[in-house]
């Protein structure tokens, strides 16, 4: 018999139900799978305190959807009583005053919150490296890196740590790790879900998204998380699907597009490969292969970090020691106070998106750079709609290289932000997308496949991915940590 | 020696009365305890979001109306970027490229002018001042200063604020005290603010420059702040106009630069040169989606349109026979106009009300946004002296006590024991006795002075002391001389 | 756009963000890097594209009344505060 710690949320649900195991039992053995394990992944920022843990297990109404079930989260969202770091040391010290809008959902469906998981500084990045807390490690291989930003998460979740995991994705954030440690990792449509609570990086980008080891589970999480909030003035009042019962038609009659201009050069060939198996499969099991283009598609990454470092360059002003976090000593006076608290508190790759971002809307370039990027923002946005005539969802591989080596890329900030290349444009055009495992390299490294839907087109996304993954075997492999 | 000329531009920020804050369900409440009207969204915690509150934008919207606005039919909302202590997120909210209202004017009134140029013919009296723009921002806390820190309070901070701007049509500074006035009299009208300068619920930033009479291009404009009242500007701007001539006379040139009003010695003092030009990069609120005023809110605020001075004005010379001065005067304040047609609703000469009110009350210096009489008693008193029951002398007589007792007339007639003598055969004796004892008026009258039957009149009064009806003595009077 | 005249330092001090030398020459190389390859979106024509907007939604919050945080709590975070007030170096107007 397997571990309880490697089941999915739905069987843990299954079990509870049936008595055959307590909320109690779930969290004893996960509070021990994490102190074996994360030593070596370092995935958490803060590890599940266990006294409470155990606790709020026992108390937990099993007849909620997530009743009993522990759920990690990235160290973004607010948790009101509990620190909200983002990996940065500018906010040592902070205690969050609120709630986030996505813990209280998860708090009324029953779910157990346990611990907070590393991250790319204030999100930014690609591999986790960006961190005040240190590395966090690929499960499948400790010297890779578990990608980012929200590679705690995925670790979490792909190391069998968690039992699933909430992350933000803002151009690629969620399924780019989730692809590099061999889990599912949904970016739901912009406005599905409330920001509000989330440390805001990119605010016309960023959506909190689940991590789990199935599609089911994702679709179980979505349930859940998704809906109008009146504190978030971008979350968009519409109805809540039962997206499990997405998940009850095969992938008969789908269309499913391919995109010519996510086949470059660039892309690892194991990665190409595996891919292009996917689509076979697809195939095979009945649905329609349909050729589109998305003819913006490279112009994204330059659209995003144009974009995203703008937003963040004022979402990023209220970090200055004033009212919260970190102050430096002895200030000199209140120019310096900002100055050298912000010096200190923020990592480089935080420092180069300020200044990237302030020096796009700056007097004199904001047409040249902003401007020009919303309007080819607009553009990619078209493209997707156009091609959401011809399909139903969109099959690409979600990131162009499996996980690399911790260091790999830090000194080349660009090359770091092309491995984001296949995931940004879904968060520039408002859409949702979804990565699954679809194989693995030689070297035993998880390949994802990322399946783009239109904007609310979520069901279509988890009917194909639960459909290519209950066909397939790749999801049920555990790395040995 | 040329002669100069001052323009003069004004920036006045409008503190909107509403419930609670622009982006927060804060209270929006000057003055509690520090810090007491906070929550994580207007301290700028991690995380949040804001959410706009629709009654600042209908107030907005309908201020734009009242000031003859066009009114944007999207309103979009754009963050303006500056570090300073007192902005919990290090930008604010504000409106850029697409305010919510744009041009419009406020037209002058001669009331609104200071006293002591109303009588001035060189005066445009009615000009119109027109607006550049009128936007949508939040307020910033509130901060103290010590020795050696500042300490700050952010319950002022996200409280919705309107920013009002004029075109340089500003000429004078009795026509900024004016545009003040009369901006300040609307917004009270329409109850989108109580813009009491004194209580920083309006706040108002000069810029002005001079040029020689007849040049086209402007000076250099210089920006005067802390001012702190209304007639805190016109003496400012007394001062800098004199200040900026002499210079420029004696070859100073004007630098660009801020200065700081100091009421205390009636001078502006230096603050700060501008060496570079603040970069605020502007952008729109990723966090709030564009909306549609035509949606609804306009619609609302047009619904709420009040009549405003000008129309009132003519309603009350219409409606209620007052005289132009007195329709304007009464119009200069809603709460004044809006007792005048309580007061006057069933008197029988309104203009009679109209004069108590404006010179009898006025004369007392009762408050006047609450006038602590029942205004009934205002009919009730002219009436009786339409009536005859009492004479105007006498009416002056009760006036004080009405007012100062919330008493009605009537009573207040019988407690003082004044009625009018109207008994002819009683009046007809005093008339006899004041005959008898004046020969020399009855002279007059003979020999065709007519006005002399008025120190006899004045004789027949004194003998009723006071109370016989002045009407009825007139007519027995000159029924006897003539006789 | 298509020559990246960034100066990191100034634009460093309109972010209130010190910069030591060694940061300041690396920031200079890498920035001048990335906007080299933006400047890759001269080549789209835009000309008759309206700038990317989220939906007009009339998404507005009635003026009525919620909760606050208590005095303690909102200052609870506060690096120095003295009588209710968040302290800080005195601000210069
Ligand atoms: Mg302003
Ligand atoms: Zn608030």
């Amino acid at each position: 018999m397997s571990a309880l710690y490697t089941e999915s949320v739905a069987s843990l649900r299954r079990k509870l139900a049936a008595k055959e195991i307590t909320a109690v039992d779930v969290a004893d053995q996960l509070l021990a799978r994490i102190e074996q394990a994360d030593g070596k992944l370092n995935a958490y920022n803060f590890k599940p305190d266990a006294a409470k843990v155990r606790a709020a297990a026992q108390a937990a109404d099993l007849s909620k959807p997530l009743g009993g079930v522990p759920i990690a989260i990235k160290d973004v969202i607010n948790v009101q009583g509990d620190p909200c770091t983002c990996s940065s040391k500018i906010l040592q010290g902070y205690t969050a005053p609120y709630d986030a809008t996505v813990i209280k959902k998860l708090r009324e469906a029953g779910a157990v919150l346990v611990g907070r998981t590393n991250m790319d500084e204030f999100a930014m990045g690609s591999s986790t490296e960006n961190s005040s807390w240190g590395v966090t490690r690929n499960p499948w291989d400790t010297d890779r890196i578990p990608g980012g930003s929200s590679g705690g998460s995925a670790a979490v979740v792909g190391g069998h740590e968690a039992f699933a995991a909430l992350g933000s994705d803002t151009g690629g954030s969620i399924r780019q790790p989730a692809a590099l440690c061999g889990c599912v990792g949904l970016k739901p449509t912009y406005g599905r879900v409330s920001r509000y609570g989330l440390v805001a990086f990119a605010s016309s980008l960023d959506q909190i998204g689940p991590f789990t080891k199935t599609v089911e589970d994702a679709a179980l999480l979505m349930e859940v998380i998704s809906g109008h909030d009146p504190k978030d003035n971008t979350s968009v009042n519409r109805p809540v699907p039962k997206y499990t019962d997405a998940l009850k038609q095969d992938l008969r009659g789908m269309k499913l597009g391919v995109p010519k201009e996510y086949f470059i050069s660039g892309i690892d060939p194991e990665v190409e490969a595996a891919t292009k198996a996917a689509i076979e499969h697809f195939a095979k099991q009945g649905a329609e292969i349909v050729d589109i283009s998305l003819p913006h598609t490279e112009y994204a990454c330059a659209v995003y970090y144009i974009i995203a470092p703008a937003e963040a360059s004022a979402n990023l002003a209220r970090f200055e020691g004033v009212r919260y976090g970190n102050r430096v000593k002895n200030p000199k006076d209140i120019l310096d106070l900002y100055r050298s608290t912000r010096e200190q508190g923020f990592g480089p790759e935080v420092k180069r998106r300020i200044i990237l971002g302030t020096y796009v809307l700056s007097s004199g370039y904001y047409d040249a750079y902003y401007n020009r990027a919303q309007k080819v923002r607009q553009l990619i946005k078209r493209d997707f709609e156009q091609a959401f005539t011809k399909c139903d969802a969109i099959l690409t591989p979600t990131s162009p290289t499996a996980a690399f080596k911790v260091g790999e890329k830090t000194s080349d900030p660009l090359q770091m932000y092309l491995a984001d290349i296949f995931t940004i444009a879904v968060n520039l055009a408002g859409v949702c997308g979804i990565s699954i495992p679809c194989g693995f390299t030689k070297s035993k490294l998880p390949i994802g496949l990322q399946i783009i839907g239109a904007q609310w087109g979520e069901e279509n996304v988890l009917r194909a991915a639960h459909g290519y993954e209950q066909t397939t075997e790749w999801h049920k492999e555990v790395p040995q940590i | 020696m040329a002669e100069y000329e001052a323009v003069i531009g004004l920036e006045v920020h409008v503190q909107l009365k509403t419930n609670t804050k622009m982006f927060c369900s804060c209270k929006n409440e000057f003055g509690g305890a520090p810090n007491s009207h906070v929550c994580p969204v207007c301290l700028g915690m991690p995380g949040v979001l804001p959410t706009p509150n629709e009654e600042a934008i209908i107030k907005t919207i309908l201020t734009g109306e009242m000031l003859e606005c066009q009114i944007a039919p999207r309103c979009k909302f754009d963050r303006k970027n500056y570090f300073y202590p007192d902005m919990p997120k290090n930008y604010q909210i504000s409106q850029y490229d697409e305010p919510l209202c744009a041009n419009g004017a406020v037209t002058l009134n001669l009331l609104a002018f200071p006293k002591d140029v109303q009588n001035d013919p060189k005066v445009a009296f009615d000009k119109k001042i027109r607006l550049e723009r009128i936007h949508l921002e939040e307020d910033v806390a509130k901060s103290f200063h010590y020795e050696t820190a500042s300490g700050i309070d952010f319950n002022r901070a996200g409280t919705p604020l309107m920013e009002i701007v004029s075109k340089a049509d500003i000429a004078t500074p009795e026509e900024a005290f004016a545009y003040l006035t009369a901006l300040k009299q609307i917004l009270i009208y329409g109850g989108v603010s109580d813009a009491d300068m004194e209580k920083g619920q309006m706040r108002c930033d000069v810029n002005v420059s001079i040029r020689p009479k007849g040049q086209k291009e402007y000076g250099t404009k210089v920006e005067i702040k802390n001012l702190n009242s209304i007639s805190a500007v016109r003496k400012s701007l007394h001062y800098e106009i004199l200040r900026q001539t002499a210079d420029v006379e004696a070859g100073v040139p004007i630098i660009q630069q801020t200065r700081r009003w100091d009421d205390g010695r009636g001078e502006t003092f230096m603050m700060r040169t501008k060496e570079k030009a603040h970069d605020y990069r502007y952008f729109p609120d990723p966090d709030l989606l564009p909306l549609n005023t035509e949606e609804g809110l306009h619609q609302t605020a047009k619904s709420r349109l009040p009549e405003l001075p000008a129309a009132k004005k003519s309603r009350l010379v219409a409606a209620y026979a007052v005289t132009e001065y007195q329709a304007s005067v009464l119009a200069s304040e809603v709460a004044l106009a809006n007792y005048f047609e309580k007061a006057a609703a069933t008197a029988k000469n309104k203009s009679a009300v109209a004069n108590f009110l404006l010179n009898d009350y006025f004369a007392t210096g009762g408050d006047i946004e609450n006038i602590p009489v029942n205004p009934e008693f205002f009919s009730e008193l002219s009436n009786l002296v339409e009536e005859g029951k009492i004479n105007t002398k006498q009416a002056k007589e009760v006036f004080p006590k009405m007012v100062a007792e919330n008493k009605a007339p009537s009573v207040l007639v019988k407690e003082l024991g004044l009625s009018q003598i109207t008994d002819t055969a009683a009046l007809e004796a005093l008339c006899d006795q004041a005959i008898a004892a004046n020969p020399r008026s009855v002279a007059d009258f003979k020999a065709g002075k007519t006005n002399a039957v008025n120190a006899l009149k004045g004789q027949v009064m004194k003998l009723s002391k006071g109370q016989a009806n002045p009407q009825v003595v007139g007519d027995i009077l000159l029924k006897k001389l003539s006789a | 756009m298509a020559s990246p005249d960034i100066d990191v330092r100034y634009v460093a001090d309109l972010a209130r963000l010190n910069l030591s030398d060694a940061e300041a020459a690396t920031f200079q190389k890498q920035l001048s890097d990335i906007l080299g390859y933006v400047a890759q979106l001269e080549k789209v024509d835009v000309s008759s594209v309206a700038a990317f907007s989220g939906p007009v939604v009339n998404n507005l919050r009635p003026d009525v009344l919620g909760e606050s945080l208590p005095v303690e709590v909102a200052l609870s975070n506060a690096p120095q505060q003295e009588n209710n007030l968040i302290v800080v170096p005195k601000m210069i107007e």
